[in-house]
């Protein structure tokens, strides 16, 4: 007899999944999958809009990375319009993108992730949430809400609000930063860095004490892929050539040009989720998993380029193998805090940049392609925006290919490996709920953006079934 | 000549051709409009401004009423703001309005329409028609998903430019802005590409080409201008 545990919704993440766990008459892990069951339809019903609009509208794919998904869709219309976008246009889509990712990443460490951390996998369902962060831990609580805060008026102070601003277009942006506004970003970055700081040591010494966790949090070798720059291959979040690597280092893509990625992605689907799974060709699927975001971007690049977040990149290598790669999804809490203060780093030079306050951040141009590739680096991995277009701009075809989905194949393997790794025995016998938990934050350690919405109100209560082979309900419970 | 009419129970002054709604706008008193712009003349399509009269056991459109001595009209009971709110809210489920993503978002009179009548749904259902979008003009876009037919554009183009490229094929819901004969916008050989269509579209149907997100402002007041100067020859800014 074979049993099914069903997580259903999980939750802290962004968007609705559920999990489903199948034991074996012994009570052991068989199998494990994460299903993807919403569906949203983006590709299909652009089709027939202008390009100007593909901005605007494909930011809505995500309430939490609209920033990603407008930075590709306008460099698919610069990529259309053929025109080369103004110097200040670039530096101001580099800064509205800093301040995504600051957000992002620290949504997905305070808000999502922390209450696991913090509190712990088996405390209190009930306080295990960033609501019993703030009753336990209110100083970092604070902290991290106001440093998410900071990376949404970054895009704000750009774009003219914090979520969905349609301020990218192809051929640049539509207005430039003003002295006032700079400033005031600038004067928010010495508490920022303090935040980041803080979470830095926190995560280093949780890394040290919590070896289990490291250990079997989907760790396994995958191919990493990303962009990396085009000057020395560092550390890149929006226009770089595509570097692919595999987990003992080993380069097997570089200085590819990301517009042609067709030729090195496949994508799979499986009748279970629906979430795609892309996969790297020349190795075929399954084989050809690889893993974006930040945990790749950190093992594919050479340096980031500034010097705290290149201490910190030293530190993160040494938990890697002999060539400082570093296989464990646990990692991606470490990367993506390396990538805040990265992001920080990066702002502060670009505000030292005389070019950021240039009024000349728009290329005007017209339908001179009719097919444009925009490939930017979200939060949560590289984003593909593939669109074909009539003579007149009306889009005719489009194929979006979303961070999350690039890590689905790894996910499902992190699923699986932490089913196996602490569910044991487990038959007629209720399995307890902190387990279950772990295998939620496997998947919360990969950040995904399924709907790309957090669910501000109501709440998503975890509901676990227990399934017997014959179809009989062994067990249910929900928090 | 003047005459005196009572509206909203407010005495009100107006000259013998006036209309309601111009009698009321005199007077500072609002009306909800759609299908009217100063300028243009009034063909009462959008049912808005329809208004009760004193003796009269219809509604009528203020646009296109002239007043009379004595005319009793209300231009906001329960009975006229209930109308309007199943007239805007039927605009929006006839075709795809989707503010979020529209070049003419915040710069749009049903959007704002909409607010001012406190809509926040449609009772009816969506029809979601699968309509086109014409790009083929060089300067200028129709989006047939957003057009309410109220024939500004129509109108603009033939009284004001004189080119009556614009006009109405088909009736009813499947009534639809054409362009010539039907043939592209960009193979128009009477398209004089003067814009004024543009500028008249109270929504995001017409729209300068390359318009992301709320990006498509206009200014409706200068087809007036030109009215008042071609005619009166007064230049008013």
């Amino acid at each position: 007899m074979t049993t099914r545990v069903v997580i259903d919704p999980v939750t802290r993440i962004e968007g609705h999944a559920k999990i489903s766990i199948f034991l074996d008459e012994a009570g052991e892990v068989s199998d494990a999958l994460f299903h993807v069951t919403e569906f949203r339809g983006f590709e299909k019903f652009c089709e027939g809009r202008p390009l100007g609009e593909m901005a605007g509208i494909t930011a809505r794919v995500c309430g939490i990375c609209p920033v990603s998904h407008l930075l590709a869709s306008a460099k698919a219309g610069d990529d259309i319009f053929a025109v080369q976008v103004p110097p200040a246009a670039e530096k101001l889509r580099r800064l509205m993108n800093l301040g995504q990712i600051t957000q992002s990443h620290a949504l997905s460490f305070f808000h999502l992730s922390a209450p696991d951390l913090l509190l712990g996998y088996d405390s209190d369902p009930a306080q295990r949430n960033v609501f019993g962060l703030i009753a336990q831990q209110p100083e970092l609580a604070r902290r991290g809400i106001r440093l998410r805060q900071f990376g949404q008026e970054v895009i704000e102070l750009l774009g003219g609000r914090k979520i969905h601003p349609a301020w990218a277009v192809p051929g640049g942006v539509r207005e430039p930063l003003t002295p006032e506004n700079r400033e005031r970003i600038r004067s928010r970055l010495p508490e920022a860095f303090e935040t980041v700081e803080i979470a830095l040591d926190f995560i280093r010494d949780y890394i040290r004490t919590h070896r289990e966790e490291v250990e079997h949090f989907g760790n396994f070798p995958t191919l990493f892929a990303g962009l990396v720059s085009k000057d020395g291959g560092k550390w890149e979040h929006h226009d770089g050539w595509l570097r692919v690597v595999d987990s003992e280092g080993n380069v097997l893509v570089d200085q590819f040009d990301p517009r042609r990625y067709y030729e090195i992605v496949g994508e799979a689907v499986e009748s279970w989720s629906y979430l795609k799974s892309p996969y790297y060709k020349p190795l075929g699927y399954p084989e050809g998993a690889y893993r974006v975001g930040p945990l790749a971007r950190l093992n594919i690049c050479e340096s980031i380029g500034t010097p705290k977040a290149d201490a910190e990149l030293e530190r993160f290598r040494s938990y890697g193998n002999a060539r400082g790669i570093v296989t464990s999804s646990f990692m991606y809490h470490y990367a993506r805090l390396i990538e805040i203060l990265a992001a920080l780093e990066h702002m502060q030079r670009l505000l030292d940049d005389p070019d950021i306050l240039s009024p000349r951040v728009r290329a005007q141009g017209s339908i001179n392609r009719l097919e444009g590739v925009g490939v930017s680096e979200a939060p949560r991995g590289t984003l593909y925006h593939h669109y074909q277009v009539d003579e007149n701009g009306l889009i005719k075809k489009v194929n979006l290919i979303i961070a999350t989905g690039q890590n689905n194949i790894a996910m499902n393997r992190t699923v699986k490996q932490i089913a196996k790794h602490w569910i044991h025995g487990a038959r007629e016998a209720k399995i307890p709920e902190g387990l279950l938990n772990r295998v939620e934050a496997g998947i919360r350690a990969f950040d995904p953006c399924l709907s790309c919405s957090t669910h501000a109100f109501g709440q998503m209560p975890l509901q676990v079934t227990l399934f017997a082979a014959d179809g009989r309900v062994l067990d249910v419970r929900s928090r | 000549m003047a005459r005196t009419l009572t509206i909203n129970g407010q005495m009100v002054s107006a000259r013998d051709e006036d209309t309601i709604l111009r009698a009321a706008q005199d007077a500072g008193i609002h009306i909800p409009v759609l299908c009217h712009l100063d300028g243009l003349s009034d063909v009462g399509a959008c049912r808005f401004c329809l208004v009760e009269v004193a003796g009269s056991n219809r509604l009528l459109p203020a646009c296109t009423t002239r007043i009379q001595e004595g005319m009793v009209v209300q231009t906001d009971t329960e009975q006229l703001r209930n109308y309007r709110r199943h007239l805007i809210e039927l605009l929006f489920a006839e075709r795809n309005h989707v503010c979020a993503v529209c070049v003419a978002n915040g710069n749009c009179e049903m959007q704002s329409l909409a607010i001012q009548l406190g809509m926040t749904h449609s009772r009816y259902d969506y029809m979601f028609p699968s309509l086109g979008v014409d790009l083929s003009h060089e300067r200028f876009g129709l989006d047939h998903n957003r057009c309410i037919m109220c024939t500004r554009c129509v109108r603009a183009c033939d009284e004001i430019e004189g080119a009556h490229t614009l006009d109405v094929f088909g009736r009813g819901a499947k009534a639809r802005i054409v362009t010539d004969l039907g043939m592209p916008w960009g193979e128009s050989p009477t398209c004089t590409s003067c814009g004024k269509c543009v500028m008249a579209c109270p929504t995001g149907a017409l729209f300068k080409q390359g318009s992301t997100v709320a990006e498509m402002t206009r200014d409706r007041s200068k087809l007036n201008f030109l009215k008042t100067a071609r005619e009166e020859r007064k230049w008013i800014v």
